[in-house]
C-alpha cells in the first residue's frame, strides 16, 4: 500500500526533496535514518520533486535513506486515555506510556462555521483576583499573557492550571526549558491536576519542526474535548517560540520576509490557531491562554503586535505581577455585570485609587513633600500590592471583593472612594 | 461548450499550477477534484499553458495529477432579491445554509447558492411589452422586507433589447422565467430575477457620477460635526490594536443614516460577528422602527478561515452595496480590516515569487487599495432617481505606527481620515479619533466656521499641554491656563461620548448643533476668574453640566432642567460673551 522511496535529491536545513508520484500536500511520511525514525510532512510538490520538512531536523540525513508515504496528514490520537499523559511534538509519548494509535483525528481542520458560535458570556473563575476581579476571564476568550523573559509566567501558568474552573487543561510547551518542562510536571502532579491535564510539550532541544505542530495538536485535542461537552482550557507557553519557528522555516525555504524577518502570513498563521477558541451552541468551549514573551518588552514586536489584534485583550506580566493598566479582558463587560452588585464598582474604584497612588509614588520620588491625603494613598498602594496584586494570592471573587471593601475602608473614608453611595452603605465593613 | 480541463502539476500552500489544454481566461473559477471534493480556485496568473491558481480552500490532499475543470466564468456574486439579512462568507455562500448542511464546522468543497432558490418573491411588472430597454433599466419589483427590490436587465448585457414577454404580478422564485427579451437580431434572451455579476468588476449602469455633498449623519458627535463622512464618500480609520476601531465600526453600523449597510468581517475575529448576529436582530432600526438585521448584510471572512477568499470579500461586498446603490438606495460598506485584506495580497504576492515592495507588500498594492475605494460614489442613474455606496475601511496598522504601507496607500484615496490613537483609548476617552490629527474634506452637520473655532481650540490647548510640561502649572499665564481648561472641556463634553449609554451613543444632529452653539457661547466667554485654583474648580463644573445635559433625553424637562443648570452657573462665573464667538454665533462666519 504504502509507497518506498530511497533516493533523495536534495537536503537543506530541515527540508528534503525525493521524486515521487501520487503524493498528496501536507501528507506524513516516516523516513528511517541510521539514528532513528522521523516523521515528515510534504511541504511542496513541484512536478514529480515533492520536498518534506522532517519533524527531527536534516542532521544525520543520507541521501539513500529510506523514505515511506503514509498516506495520510498529521493526526493525534484522542480519547479519554490521553489525560494524565506527556507526549511529544509528533505525537510520540514523552513519559513511559505506550503510544497512542486508537481514533486519530486530522489537526489544523477547518475553523468553526461563525454561524454556530454561541456569544462568550460565562466567567471562567482563576481564583486569582487580578484576573477574576479586574480583567475576568470568559469561557471561549483567547488572551496572551505579554511579558518579559524572566518573568514568572510559568508560575502563572501552572497556577491557573491548578485552580482554573475546567473540565479539561490541555498545556503545549514550546521551545520550553527542560527545567520549566519539569516544573509543570510536578506542579500539576502535586496540586493533583495531573489526572485532567494532556500535555504536549516541545524543548529547546528538540528540533525546530516539532514546534510548529504544538499548537495544532494541543487545540485539535482541545477541539475534540470540547465537542464532548466538556469547557477546555488550553495553555500556551510561549507563542514567540512558535513564530520563530516559523521564522526558521520560512526563511531557510526563502520565503520573503515581511517584518524583522517574520514570514508575511504571520498573523493568519497565528490566528488560525487563536481563533480555535470557541464556545459551541449546544456543546464545550475551548479558552486559550498563551504567554507571549516581548522581545526586548516592546509591545511594537511584530508576535505581540499581531497577536493583540487578534486576541481579545492582554494580561501584561510585570514586575511579577498582573499589571492593572496595561491588562484588558475585552469580554469582561459580558460577564461582570453578573456576579455581584458591587463587583463593576470596586473593579473601578480600586484601580481609580491605585492609579493616584502611583500619581502621588511619582511625586514622592521627586521629593515633593507628601499631604494627608498622600499618606492615605501610599497605604492603599502598598496594601494592594501585597494583599491583591502579589501572585499567591488565591481568592475566591467573593472573597476578593470583601477584600477590596476590607483594604479601601482601611485606608480611606466612605467618600473619598468615588464608589455609589447606595453602594458603599450596602458593602462598606462595620468596624 | 465542452468541458475545459487541467491537471495539477504543482502544489505550494494554496497555489497551484496547472497544466491545460483548451483556452483559459485571467481570474476564471476552476475547480480542483481532490477524492470526490471539488475545491474552488480562480486563476490569477497564465504562463504558456500553465495557469497559476489560488485555491479558495485549505489544499492538503492535492496531489499532482489532479483534475482541473475551468469553468469559463469569473468570480461573480449572485445578485436578486434575498442578499438582505443574510450572513455569506466571502465567496457569498450563505453560512446558516452551510451550517445546516456540515454541522460545526466549514468544511472544505462545501458551496451553495447565494440566494434561496425556493423562496417565492411577489413580483410586480413595471416594463410593458415593446419597450426598449439596456442594461440596468428596471423591469419589476419585489418587496424585500420594508424595501421595494427592483429586478434589472442584468447589468452585463450590452446593446437595446425589446421586450416580448413579461410575467403578470404574482409570486415567483429568483429562477424562474419572469420575462423575455429580444436583441437586435431578435434572438430571445429570458430573464430571471436574479442574475451574476463578477465580483472584481464595479457596476457602471448609471448616467453620471456626482460629486459626494451630502453628510451621512453617524450620530457620533466628533464625526459629524468634526470629521464627517459625505453620502457615497470614503474614510478610514486606522489604529493600534484595542484602540476600539471595531466598536467605533459598530455603533457606526447601528446609527448611520443609510438605507443599507453592509458589514464586511475580514479577516478579524469571528467573535465579533458572532455579537452583531447576535444583537442586531434584536436592535430597532433608529430610522423605521425594524430590526438592524433587516437591513443588513453580514460578508464575513474571519481570520482563521482561507486567506484567498478574505481578497474575495472586500469584492464580493462592494458588488453587494453597487447592487443595491443601482435601486436608488444609500448603501454603507464597512470593510474591517482593509490591513487583513492586504496581507491576503501580500501572502499571495510571496507565493507568486513576485517582487517584493515595502514591507513586502505587493507593488500594486497602492492600485489595488485606490480601485477598492473608487468604487464608491454619488451616482445619478437612469431614472433620475440617485444612490450612493460610502466606504469605510478600518486599517491595522502594524505597531500602530502610521507610517506604514497600508495606512499610507488609504490615505491618498480616502476623502477623511479617523486617525484613532493609543493614547486616547489608555486615558479611556473614546471615541479614540484623535482631533489633532484627523481630517475631512466633507461638509459636517455644524458650520465649518463652527468645527475650525472647535479645532483651533483643541490646537491651543495641546500647545498649552505641552508647554506646561515643561514649565508646570505656576509658570503659565493664567490665560493660557483657562484656555487649556476649555480644551480639555471640550474633550470631554463634545468629542468623548459613551456608545454604552442608551443617550449619549447617539446624539442627533439638531442636538449637536445646539449642543455645539451652547458650548461656543461657554467657551468663548471670558469670566470673573482669579487663580487657577478657581478656574479648575469653575471649568470641573461647568464640564459635569454638560455631561449630566448630554445624558438627558433631547429636549425633555431633564433636558431643560440640565440647560437651566449650565445657564445658571455661567450667570455664576459672570460670563461675557467675547465678540469672536458672538459673531459666530450670529451668522456663523468667522471672519
Amino acid at each position: 500500500m504504502s509507497k518506498i522511496y530511497n533516493k533523495i535529491e536534495s537536503i537543506v536545513g530541515n527540508v528534503i526533496t525525493v521524486k515521487a508520484t501520487g503524493v498528496r500536500y501536507n501528507e506524513l511520511a516516516q523516513i528511517s535514518t541510521r539514528y532513528g525514525r522521523s516523521l515528515a510532512q510534504v511541504n511542496k510538490i513541484d512536478g514529480e520533486t515533492v520536498s518534506l520538512q522532517v519533524f527531527a531536523g536534516g542532521q544525520g540525513i543520507s541521501t539513500g535513506d529510506e523514505i515511506r508515504f503514509m498516506g495520510h496528514g498529521m493526526r493525534v490520537s484522542f480519547g479519554d486515555d490521553l489525560l494524565g499523559r506527556i507526549f511529544n511534538g509528533s505525537g510520540e509519548p514523552r513519559d513511559k506510556g505506550p503510544a497512542l494509535t486508537d481514533n486519530m483525528k486530522p489537526i489544523g481542520g477547518p475553523s468553526v462555521n461563525p454561524t454556530k458560535r454561541i456569544l462568550a458570556k460565562r466567567m471562567l473563575r482563576t481564583n486569582i483576583p487580578m484576573i477574576d476581579m479586574f480583567n475576568t476571564l470568559v469561557v471561549s476568550q483567547k488572551l496572551p499573557i505579554f511579558s518579559i523573559s524572566g518573568e514568572p509566567y510559568n508560575q502563572l501558568l501552572a497556577r491557573i492550571a491548578l485552580q482554573a474552573e475546567a473540565d479539561v487543561i490541555i498545556l503545549g510547551g514550546m521551545g520550553l526549558k527542560y527545567d520549566d518542562f519539569l516544573y509543570f510536571k510536578e506542579e500539576l502532579s502535586k496540586g493533583g491536576a495531573l489526572s485532567k491535564t494532556v500535555m504536549f510539550i516541545h524543548t529547546a532541544a528538540d528540533p525546530t519542526v516539532e514546534c510548529m505542530m504544538i499548537p495544532d495538536m494541543v487545540l485539535a485535542v482541545a477541539e475534540q474535548f470540547a465537542l464532548q461537552n466538556k469547557d477546555v482550557l488550553v495553555l500556551l507557553t510561549d507563542m514567540t517560540n512558535f513564530a520563530d519557528a516559523m521564522k526558521e522555516i520560512a526563511i531557510t525555504q526563502e520565503q520573503v520576509p515581511s517584518n524583522r524577518g517574520y514570514p508575511g502570513d504571520l498573523y493568519s498563521q497565528l490566528a488560525s490557531r487563536y481563533e480555535k477558541a470557541v464556545d459551541f451552541a449546544d456543546s464545550g468551549s475551548v479558552t486559550v491562554l498563551a504567554v507571549t514573551t516581548m522581545p526586548g518588552d516592546d509591545v511594537t514586536h511584530p508576535v505581540p503586535d499581531n497577536t493583540g489584534y487578534i486576541t481579545e485583550g492582554q494580561y501584561y506580566l510585570k514586575g511579577g505581577r498582573i499589571e492593572p493598566f496595561g491588562s484588558l479582558s475585552r469580554l469582561k463587560q459580558n460577564v461582570n455585570g453578573k456576579t455581584r452588585r458591587d463587583h463593576r464598582a470596586i473593579m473601578d474604584g480600586m484601580i481609580r485609587m491605585y492609579s493616584s497612588y502611583k500619581d502621588t509614588l511619582e511625586k514622592k520620588n521627586m521629593g515633593f513633600s507628601m499631604s494627608g491625603w498622600d499618606e492615605k494613598l501610599l497605604k492603599y498602594g502598598k496594601l494592594f500590592e501585597e494583599k491583591m496584586m502579589d501572585l499567591s494570592v488565591k481568592l475566591s471573587l467573593e472573597e476578593a471583593l470583601d477584600l477590596g471593601w476590607e483594604i479601601l475602608a482601611d485606608c480611606f473614608e466612605k467618600d473619598e472612594t468615588g464608589i455609589k453611595s447606595d453602594l458603599a452603605d450596602e458593602f462598606w465593613p462595620k468596624k | 461548450m465542452s468541458e475545459n480541463l487541467g491537471r495539477v502539476i504543482s502544489v505550494n500552500g494554496n497555489l497551484l499550477s496547472v497544466e491545460f489544454f483548451g483556452n483559459v481566461s485571467m481570474n476564471e473559477i476552476c475547480y480542483v477534484l481532490v477524492d470526490g471534493t471539488a475545491l474552488k480556485g480562480e486563476v490569477i496568473r497564465i504562463k504558456k499553458n500553465v495557469a497559476q491558481v489560488q485555491v479558495y480552500e485549505m489544499t492538503e490532499g492535492i496531489k499532482w495529477g489532479d483534475e482541473v475543470r475551468f469553468t469559463g466564468e469569473m468570480l461573480s456574486a449572485q445578485l436578486g432579491p434575498g442578499l438582505l439579512g443574510q450572513v455569506y462568507d466571502g465567496l457569498q455562500n450563505p453560512l446558516y445554509v452551510l451550517a445546516e448542511r456540515a454541522g460545526w464546522f466549514l468544511e472544505r468543497g462545501n458551496y451553495a447558492d447565494g440566494l434561496n432558490a425556493d423562496k417565492k418573491w411577489e413580483f410586480t411588472p413595471l416594463a410593458k411589452v415593446g419597450d426598449v430597454l439596456k442594461a440596468g433599466d428596471c423591469i419589476g419589483t419585489v418587496p424585500e422586507g420594508r424595501f421595494t427590490h427592483k429586478i434589472f436587465v442584468p447589468f452585463y448585457l450590452l446593446g437595446r433589447y425589446t421586450l416580448s414577454f413579461i410575467n403578470l404580478k404574482g409570486e415567483y422564485t429568483v429562477k424562474e422565467r419572469i420575462a423575455v427579451i429580444c436583441d437586435e437580431r431578435g434572438k430571445e434572451i429570458p430573464l430571471t430575477m436574479c442574475f451574476k455579476w463578477p465580483v472584481k468588476r464595479a457596476i457602471n449602469c448609471y448616467s453620471e457620477r456626482l460629486a459626494p455633498v451630502e453628510t451621512m449623519e453617524t450620530q457620533i458627535r466628533t464625526v459629524d460635526s468634526l470629521f464627517p463622512v459625505a453620502k457615497g464618500g470614503t474614510y478610514c480609520t486606522p489604529g493600534p490594536f484595542g484602540a476600539g476601531k471595531t466598536v467605533l465600526q459598530h455603533t457606526t453600523s447601528r446609527n448611520a443614516d443609510v438605507d443599507i449597510v453592509i458589514i464586511a468581517a475580514c479577516g478579524e475575529r469571528a467573535g465579533e460577528v458572532v455579537e452583531t448576529i447576535t444583537e442586531f436582530p434584536e436592535l430597532k432600526d433608529p430610522k423605521t422602527g425594524g430590526s438592524l438585521m433587516e437591513r443588513t448584510i453580514i460578508i464575513c471572512n474571519t481570520s482563521s478561515m482561507p486567506v484567498a477568499s478574505r481578497e474575495a470579500s472586500v469584492y464580493t461586498s462592494v458588488t453587494l452595496a453597487e447592487y443595491y446603490r443601482q435601486m436608488g438606495m444609500n448603501v454603507l460598506l464597512l470593510a474591517d480590516s482593509t490591513s487583513r485584506w492586504a496581507q491576503a495580497l501580500r501572502e499571495m504576492s510571496g507565493r507568486l515569487e513576485e517582487i517584493p515592495g515595502e514591507e513586502a507588500f505587493p507593488a500594486y498594492l497602492e492600485s489595488y487599495i485606490a480601485a477598492f475605494y473608487e468604487r464608491a460614489g454619488y451616482v445619478r442613474l437612469y431614472d433620475g432617481s440617485t444612490g450612493s455606496v460610502t466606504i469605510g475601511g478600518t486599517v491595522s496598522p502594524a505597531g500602530g505606527n502610521f507610517e506604514e504601507p497600508v495606512t499610507q496607500a488609504t490615505l491618498k484615496v480616502v476623502g477623511a481620515f479617523h486617525g484613532l490613537s493609543r493614547e486616547r483609548s489608555d486615558a479611556r476617552k473614546y471615541p479614540a479619533i484623535d482631533p489633532l490629527i484627523s481630517w475631512s474634506k466633507y461638509k459636517g452637520v455644524t458650520d465649518k466656521a463652527k468645527s475650525d473655532y472647535f479645532k483651533a481650540l483643541l490646537h491651543k490647548g495641546r500647545e498649552i499641554d505641552s508647554m506646561m510640561k515643561v514649565v508646570g502649572e505656576e509658570g503659565t499665564m493664567l490665560s493660557d491656563y483657562v484656555s487649556y481648561l476649555k480644551s480639555e472641556m471640550l474633550d470631554s463634553v463634545y468629542l468623548q461620548q459613551n456608545s454604552f449609554d442608551p443617550v449619549d451613543s447617539h446624539c442627533s444632529s439638531p442636538r449637536q448643533r445646539y449642543l455645539s452653539d451652547k458650548l461656543i457661547a461657554v467657551l468663548g466667554s471670558d469670566y470673573a476668574i482669579s487663580s487657577k485654583e478657581d478656574a479648575r474648580r469653575f471649568f470641573n463644573r461647568m464640564r459635569q453640566r454638560f455631561i449630566d445635559w448630554n445624558y438627558t433625553e433631547f429636549e425633555s424637562e431633564a433636558y431643560k432642567a440640565a440647560q437651566a443648570e449650565i445657564d445658571s452657573l455661567y450667570s455664576e462665573g459672570e460670563g461675557r460673551l467675547k465678540d469672536e464667538a458672538q459673531l459666530l454665533l450670529k451668522d456663523g462666519d468667522l471672519k
